[in-house]
C-alpha cells in the first residue's frame, strides 16, 4: 500500500511559467497548475505519515497538503512520473532521510500533477509535460517496479561463414566490413566464437567516439597524401613548437600547462550533441558531468575551477510545422539545456565563466553542446601510472542499465526512430554523487597510482585503457548495481554516469575506503591489473572476455578515407565582408546604418546572453575576476591552499579563458578565424599571448561523405597555419562526427563547425581590463588594421598581440574589446551599453570618426568599414596617450574617437543614437525571443 | 586564536573561500562533515563560530536545504542551542540562511525561503542596505556586531533559485520592530527594492538577510565570502566590503 501526500504551494510560479511555454507553441490555455505527489511505500502509523508530511515534506510556511491511501491518478489532472529503473535523485534522497530519522519504508516515488484549462490537451502532453523517454503519463496506482531477476548464460556470436555486416547491424556495433574481418581472423586464429561482449567491446573501443578513426586515417589522392590527418596538422604544430611549458598534450584525459612554480592547469572540451537533441536537459547535464570527471581523471585528478559551454542551435523563432518528425523545437532544446548544464554545474561548485550561444537553421536537427572544464593541479600530480598488482577499484554512483550503447550511437547519425530505438542510450545526472565523488577523490590523490573516468562505454573503456601495457582481470558480479537483472553485457558496457575507476597499491586500499566512506560514496574493489597483456573479464567464475590488450587497443585497421573537393557551399558566408553578425548580408540592406546596428543588436547571435548567463554561478569558489557579460574572455584566479596567505596574496596570477568560433563557409578561412578569434579574446582581457595553448572541437557530418572529407582536412591545415604563426600549441581536442539526421526523404547534415578553445596566463589579475567604458575624456583607439579580403596572420599580427599585451600589463589601457560580429559598429556600442548605469561612473557614450581607421583598402568607407568583421582588431581606451603610442611603435593604430560624458554613441556623420535605446534592444532581444 | 567550525557534507560547495574569509581575518578554520558532528555533537564546542556556508547541500532534495536542516533539527539542535546560549555566534550564508530557518535556529518556523518569483537561478550583484543597529532586548539599541564600519550601501553577489523571504505580514512587522532585519536589498538611490532585479528573488519587504533577537545569529542570502578581494568586483571595486562582515565577526570573539 501507498500513503500518497499532495503538496501546492501558496504560489503559482511554476504553473505560470508552463502556461508561458504552452503559449510558445501556439497553444492558448486559461490557466495551469501544479502539485508535487510523494508516494511512499511501506507499513506506516499514522503518527508517522504525519511526521513525514509536516516535517520532512513540507514547508508550512508556504506550501499546504492532503494525506491519503494512494488510488491512482486524480480525474482531470495528468500525472507524470519517471520510467521505472531512470533514476530520481530526489525520490532517493526522501527516502533515504525518512529512514534516517528512524521509519522503516520500501521506497519513495514522485509524481509531478497537472491541471491544464484549455484545449488541445495531447499536444501539450508530448511537447511540453514530459518526455518519454524518461517518463511517463500516471494511468493507474503506481506500483514498485520488481526487476526481473537474471539467469546467467554466456552467448557466443557465430562470426565464421556468416555475413558479418548483418552482424555489426544487428548488434548496433557500427563497425564496417574491414574491421569485422580483421576482429574474425584473430578468433580464427585463437579458434573459437566470441562471446557477445567480446564484440561490443571491439564496437565501443573502435568507435569513432572513443578511437577518432577518422582522423587517425589515411588520405591517399592527388591533392593529399596524408598518414594521419591529427599528427599532420594539428599535434605536429605543438611538437614544433615544443613549448617547454607545455605539460601533457594529447595523451591524458586533458590537455595540461603550467601555470606556476608548484600548479600546472588542465583544459579539456567535449561535445555532447546526440543525447542532447533526444533530451536537452539530461544531455547537456551529463555532458558537463563527464567533461567534470575528464578534469578529474586528469593526471592523478585535477581540481575542477571553471566550467565553459558553447550551444548551436535552430532558429528560434522556427515554425513547429517546419520541424522534421521527431526532432524537438529549438526553444525547448535551449531551455533544457541551459537548465541542464547550469543545474549540474551549480550543483557541483563549478563556475561557468566563458561561451557562447548561436543560432542558424542548420543546427535544427542537430543541436551542438560543447561542454568545457578548466582544473588545477600541483605539478608533481600530474604524471600516473598503473603497476602491476594494482587493484581496479571502482568508485561514485551505482551501474544500471542507463546509456547502454552510448558510444556507438554517437559515431552513427540519427533518424527519426533513434528515439525509440536508443532509449536506452540517455542518461539523467545526478550532480551530488559527482560532488561526493569529486571531494573524497581529491583528498585521496597520494594514495593511488592512476585513475581515469568511465565515459563513453563506461567502465570497459576506462579498465581497458588502464591495462595499456599490461594486463587486468575484472569479477563483474562485485560492480555494485543500482538494481537487479543486469547481464554480465549490460555491467561491461553501462555508461551509467558519475563513475570513475581507480589503480589502488593493496597497502592502502583501507584508507581509501575510508575516504569515500565518510564521504557517502562507493568505493568497491572489482579486479587487478596483472601480468601479461589480457583483459579478462569474468562473471561469477565464467570467463566471458579473454582479449589480447594491445589488439583491442591497437589492431583496429587504418580507416583509407575519401576526399573530394566540394563543388559548392550552401548557408555560410564567403568572407567576413559581404556577410556580418553570423549570416546577416550587408549587401542587401538599406544603406542606413543607424538601422543596420540597431538589426544586428537585435540579432540573437550577437544580443546579450544575459538570460543564459545569470542562470550559471560564474563566481562561486572565488576565483571570478572578469566575468561573463563584461569581458571577451573570463580571468579566474583560482583560490590556492590558503594555509600561506602571504603567497595568497602576492601571488595574483590568473587563468584566461576564452573561445573562438567562425561561421565563414570555407573551412580553412574557418579555422584560421576561429583560433584568431580565441587568442585576441584572451589578449583582449590581458593575457599573456606567449602563453597560450589551444584546444579544438570539431562537430561535422559523415566523413564517409568524401566532400566533408576534404573540408574536415582543408580545417585542420588551417588549424596549423595559423597556431604555427601565433607559436600557441594544441594541447586537446575532440571530434564529433556524423551529426546528421535521417528523415524520410533526405539527410540533414550539421554545418561544419568548429569551436577553438584558449587557455593562456595573466601575470598580475589586478591589470585584467572589461570592456565597459570607464572614465569620459580618455581616448579611444583602433588596433590592427581592417582588410577586405581572408588572409593568413604574420608575425606582425602576433606583434599585434604582444604590443597590446604590453599596454595592458602596464596599466594604460582601461578597457579593451576584441571586434567580431558586427564590426567596430557593434564593438562599440558593446562598450557603451556596458558601462552599467548602476556603476560607479554611470552612464557613458563614445564619439567616433571612422577617418582615422587603419585599412589596407584606403577607399573603404562608411558602413562597410563601420561593420565588417576582419580579424586581429581591438578597440581600446586609452589613458595614457603618449605611452600608448610609443609602446605601439610600428603597429597599425588610429585614434577615432573618445569617450563622452553625455549617454549618446556619435558616429560623426553617420548618426546619433541614445545608449539607453542601443542597451534596450541589446539586452532584451533574446530574452523576448526564449521567455 | 579565534576558532571557526565550517560544517560541510555532500553539496556544500563555499566552503573553500568562506574558510578563506575567516582566514584573513586572523581565525584558524576547520572544516567539518556533517558525519563527524552527528558521531559528536560535542566538538562543536571546540570552536566560537559556527558557520554553514553556500552550496546546494543533498543536492537541495526536497527543497533547498532541508535535508540538513533535518539532520540538524533532530541530532544537533541541544548542542548548536548551548552554543548559542555560550554567547558564540553563528552564520549562515544563502543554503547556510536555508539551513538556520528551516532548523528553526532563526524566525521560528514562521519565515521561509522559497523559489525566485523569475523562476529561475540567478547570479547578479545587488545592493544592500545595512541596518546598523540592533534592539538588545533591553529597548536600549546596540549596534549590530556583523555590520560594524560598513557603508550604510553595499554590493555584494546573489546567486541562487530559492532566496524568496517569505513570511505573515505580522512577523515581518515584528522583524522590524526588533531590528532584526540585518539587510534589505535596495535601488541604486538606496529606496527599499520593490521590483526585479534590484530585489532579485521577490523577497517579502526586500529582505535580504535576518538575524536573531541577541544579533549573534546572521542569516543572509547575499554572500560576503565572494567579495574578500577586491578584484572579485565586477568593477573592480575598493573596499572588499564582504571582508568586513569576516573581521566584525572575529573581532567581536577577540573582544569577548
Amino acid at each position: 500500500m501507498a500513503i500518497r501526500i499532495e503538496i501546492t504551494k501558496k504560489d503559482n510560479i511554476e504553473g505560470d511559467r508552463i502556461k508561458k511555454a504552452i503559449k510558445d507553441i501556439g497553444i492558448k490555455v486559461k490557466n495551469v497548475f501544479t502539485k508535487d505527489v510523494y508516494l511512499i511505500f511501506g507499513n506506516l502509523t499514522e503518527k508517522e505519515i504525519r511526521i513525514i508530511a509536516e516535517e520532512i515534506l513540507v514547508d508550512k510556511v508556504w506550501e499546504d497538503y492532503t494525506i491519503e491511501e494512494d488510488k491512482g491518478p486524480e480525474e482531470g489532472w495528468i500525472e507524470i512520473a519517471y520510467n521505472p529503473g531512470v533514476l530520481d535523485p530526489v525520490a532517493k534522497s526522501t527516502e533515504n532521510i525518512i529512514k534516517e530519522v528512524g521509519m522503516d519504508i520500501k521506497a519513495v516515488k514522485r509524481i509531478k500533477k497537472y491541471k491544464i484549462e484549455g484545449e488541445n490537451i495531447e499536444q501539450v502532453k508530448q511537447r511540453i509535460l514530459y518526455n518519454k523517454l524518461i517518463q511517463h503519463q500516471v494511468v493507474k496506482k503506481e506500483g514498485l517496479a520488481v526487476p526481473p531477476k537474471y539467469n546467467f548464460k554466456p552467448i557466443y556470436v557465430p562470426i565464421f561463414n556468416t555475413d558479418l555486416i548483418t552482424i555489426s547491424k544487428q548488434m548496433s556495433l557500427f563497425l564496417n566490413e574491414e574491421e569485422m574481418v580483421k576482429i574474425r581472423d584473430y578468433f580464427k586464429e585463437i579458434n573459437r566464437n566470441p562471446t557477445d561482449v567480446e564484440l561490443e567491446t571491439f564496437g565501443i573501443l573502435w568507435s569513432e567516439h572513443c578511437s577518432h578513426k577518422t582522423f587517425k586515417g589515411e588520405i591517399q589522392n592527388s591533392e593529399f597524401r596524408i598518414q594521419n590527418l591529427l599528427k599532420s596538422t594539428i599535434m605536429k604544430v605543438t611538437e614544433e613548437l615544443n613549448k617547454p611549458w607545455v605539460i601533457s598534450a594529447f595523451s591524458d584525459n586533458a590537455g595540461i600547462i603550467e601555470f606556476d612554480e608548484d600548479y600546472a592547469v588542465c583544459f579539456k572540451v567535449e561535445t555532447h550533441n546526440h543525447p542532447s537533441a533526444l533530451e536537452p536537459y539530461g544531455g547537456a547535464a551529463t555532458g558537463i558531468g563527464g567533461v567534470i570527471r575528464d578534469i578529474l581523471g586528469c593526471g592523478k585528478g585535477a581540481k575542477p575551477i571553471a566550467n565553459t559551454d558553447t550551444f548551436l542551435f535552430g532558429n528560434l523563432d522556427m515554425a513547429y510545422e517546419g520541424l522534421p518528425e521527431g526532432v524537438l523545437h529549438p526553444k525547448r532544446i535551449m531551455k533544457g539545456v541551459v537548465n541542464g548544464v547550469a543545474d549540474y554545474g551549480n550543483r557541483m561548485g563549478i563556475p561557468t565563466v566563458n561561451g557562447g550561444v548561436f543560432f542558424n537553421e542548420g543546427y535544427t536537427a542537430n543541436p551542438i553542446i560543447y561542454c568545457g572544464c578548466v582544473g588545477i593541479i600541483p605539478k608533481k600530480l600530474c604524471k600516473k601510472k598503473v603497476e602491476i598488482g594494482d587493484l581496479v577499484v571502482l568508485i561514485g554512483g551505482r551501474t544500471g542499465r542507463d546509456g547502454i550503447h552510448g558510444a556507438t550511437f554517437a559515431s552513427g547519425e540519427m533518424t527519426g526512430e533513434t528515439h525509440t530505438q536508443f532509449g536506452s542510450a540517455v542518461q539523467i545526472g545526478d550532480p551530488i554523487t559527482e560532488k561526493r565523488m569529486m571531494d573524497a577523490l581529491l583528498q585521496a590523490r597520494e594514495l593511488y597510482n592512476s585513475v581515469t573516468d568511465c565515459g563513453a562505454g563506461g567502465i570497459s573503456t576506462a579498465i581497458s585503457e588502464l591495462a595499456k601495457d599490461i594486463g587486468v582481470i575484472v569479477e563483474l558480479e562485485k560492480v555494485p548495481l543500482k538494481y537487479e537483472g543486469l547481464s554480465y553485457r549490460e555491467i561491461w558496457i553501462s555508461e551509467s554516469q558519475e563513475r570513475m575507476v581507480l589503480s589502488v597499491p593493496e597497502e592502502n586500499i583501507k584508507k581509501i575506503k575510508e575516504i569515500f566512506f565518510n564521504e557517502g560514496v562507493d568505493a568497491t574493489v572489482i579486479g587487478e591489473f596483472i601480468k601479461g597483456k589480457k583483459i579478462i573479464v569474468k562473471y561469477r567464475n565464467n570467463t566471458v572476455v579473454e582479449l589480447n590488450t594491445e589488439f583491442v587497443l591497437e589492431g583496429m585497421p587504418t580507416r583509407k578515407l575519401k576526399v573530394k573537393r566540394p563543388r559548392q557551399r550552401s548557408g555560410c558566408p564567403e568572407s567576413k565582408v559581404n556577410e556580418v553578425g553570423a549570416g546577416f548580408s550587408l549587401r542587401n540592406i538599406e544603406q542606413n546604418p543607424l538601422s543596420v546596428l540597431k538589426t544586428l543588436l537585435s540579432a540573437p547571435n550577437i544580443a546579450s546572453k544575459e538570460w543564459v548567463v545569470r542562470q550559471y554561478d560564474h563566481e562561486v569558489q572565488g576565483g571570478s575576476v572578469i566575468k561573463p557579460l563584461l569581458g571577451d574572455a573570463a580571468v579566474v584566479r583560482p583560490l590556492l591552499q590558503i594555509s600561506n596567505l602571504k603567497s595568497q596574496i602576492s601571488n595574483r596570477k590568473g587563468i584566461v579563458i576564452g573561445s573562438g568560433i567562425s561561421r565563414l563557409k570555407d573551412p580553412y578561412w574557418m579555422a584560421v578565424s576561429a583560433v584568431d578569434e580565441a587568442i585576441r579574446n584572451v589578449v583582449a582581457v590581458g593575457g599573456d599571448p606567449d602563453r597560450i595553448a589551444l584546444l579544438d572541437n570539431f562537430s561535422w557530418g559523415s566523413p564517409e561523405d568524401p566532400e566533408k572529407m576534404h573540408d574536415l582536412v582543408m580545417a585542420s591545415k588551417g588549424l596549423y597555419d595559423t597556431a604555427k604563426v601565433y607559436e600557441t600549441p594544441f594541447i586537446s581536442g575532440k571530434d564529433s562526427l556524423y551529426n546528421e539526421f535521417k528523415t524520410e526523404n533526405r539527410t540533414l547534415s550539421v554545418p561544419p563547425t568548429l569551436l577553438i578553445s584558449a587557455i593562456g596566463l595573466i601575470p598580475d589579475v589586478e591589470k585584467a581590463v572589461s570592456y565597459s567604458l570607464k572614465s569620459k575624456g580618455n581616448s579611444i583607439y583602433m588596433v590592427g588594421e581592417t582588410y577586405t579580403k581572408n588572409r593568413l596572420p604574420t608575425t606582425k599580427d602576433r606583434k599585434i598581440f604582444f604590443s597590446l599585451h604590453r599596454a595592458i600589463n602596464e596599466g594604460i589601457i582601461s578597457a579593451c574589446h576584441d571586434i567580431s560580429e558586427g564590426g567596430i559598429g557593434v564593438g562599440i556600442a558593446e562598450m557603451c551599453i556596458t558601462c552599467l548605469p548602476t556603476g560607479k561612473n554611470g552612464n557613458l557614450g563614445a564619439r567616433i570618426n571612422l577617418d582615422n581607421i587603419p585599412s589596407s583598402t584606403p577607399q573603404f568607407c562608411g558602413v562597410d568599414l563601420l561593420f565588417l568583421e576582419s580579424d586581429t582588431r581591438f578597440l581600446v581606451e586609452v589613458k595614457d596617450e603618449t605611452r600608448f603610442k610609443e609602446i605601439m611603435e610600428g603597429i597599425p593604430i588610429g585614434r577615432i574617437g573618445e569617450v563622452t560624458e553625455e549617454p549618446i554613441l556619435d558616429i560623426e556623420n553617420m548618426f546619433k543614437v541614445s545608449i539607453k535605446e542601443v542597451r534596450y534592444i541589446y539586452e532584451n532581444s533574446l530574452k523576448k525571443l526564449i521567455e | 586564536m579565534v576558532k571557526v567550525l565550517i560544517l560541510r557534507t555532500a553539496g556544500t560547495n563555499c566552503d573553500e573561500e568562506t574558510k578563506a574569509g575567516f582566514e584573513l581575518a586572523g581565525a584558524s578554520v576547520d572544516k567539518i562533515h556533517i558525519k563527524q558532528v552527528l558521531k559528536n555533537p560535542q566538538i562543536i564546542h571546540r570552536y566560537q563560530i559556527f558557520c554553514l556556508p553556500g552550496g546546494f547541500t543533498y543536492g537541495d532534495d526536497i527543497s533547498s536545504a532541508k535535508i540538513l536542516a533535518l539532520e540538524i533539527k533532530h541530532w544537533v539542535i541541544e548542542e548548536l542551542q548551548r552554543f548559542k546560549d555560550d554567547g558564540k555566534l553563528i552564520l549562515g550564508i544563502c543554503n547556510g540562511f536555508q539551513v538556520l530557518v528551516k532548523s528553526d535556529f532563526l524566525g521560528g518556523f514562521k519565515v521561509s525561503l522559497v523559489e525566485n518569483t523569475s523562476g529561475k537561478f540567478e547570479d547578479r550583484w545587488i545592493h544592500l542596505k545595512i541596518n546598523p543597529e540592533l534592539d538588545s532586548g533591553q529597548k536600549s539599541k546596540i549596534k549590530n556586531i556583523w555590520t560594524k564600519d560598513l557603508p550604510e550601501v553595499i554590493s555584494l553577489p546573489v546567486a541562487h533559485a530559492e532566496g524568496r523571504f517569505v513570511t505573515p505580514e505580522k512577523v515581518l512587522k515584528e522583524l522590524k520592530t526588533n531590528n532584526q532585519i540585518v539587510f534589505h536589498y535596495v535601488d541604486k538611490k538606496g529606496n527599499p527594492a520593490l521590483h526585479y532585479p534590484e530585489n532579485p528573488n521577490g523577497s517579502l519587504g526586500s529582505v535580504a538577510g535576518i538575524c536573531d533577537e541577541t544579533g549573534r545569529i546572521l542569516g543572509l542570502m547575499p554572500h560576503p565570502e565572494r567579495y574578500i578581494f577586491s578584484h572579485q568586483h565586477p568593477e573592480h571595486r575598493e573596499p572588499a566590503v564582504g571582508m568586513q562582515i569576516f573581521k566584525n565577526a572575529v573581532e567581536f570573539i577577540v573582544k569577548g
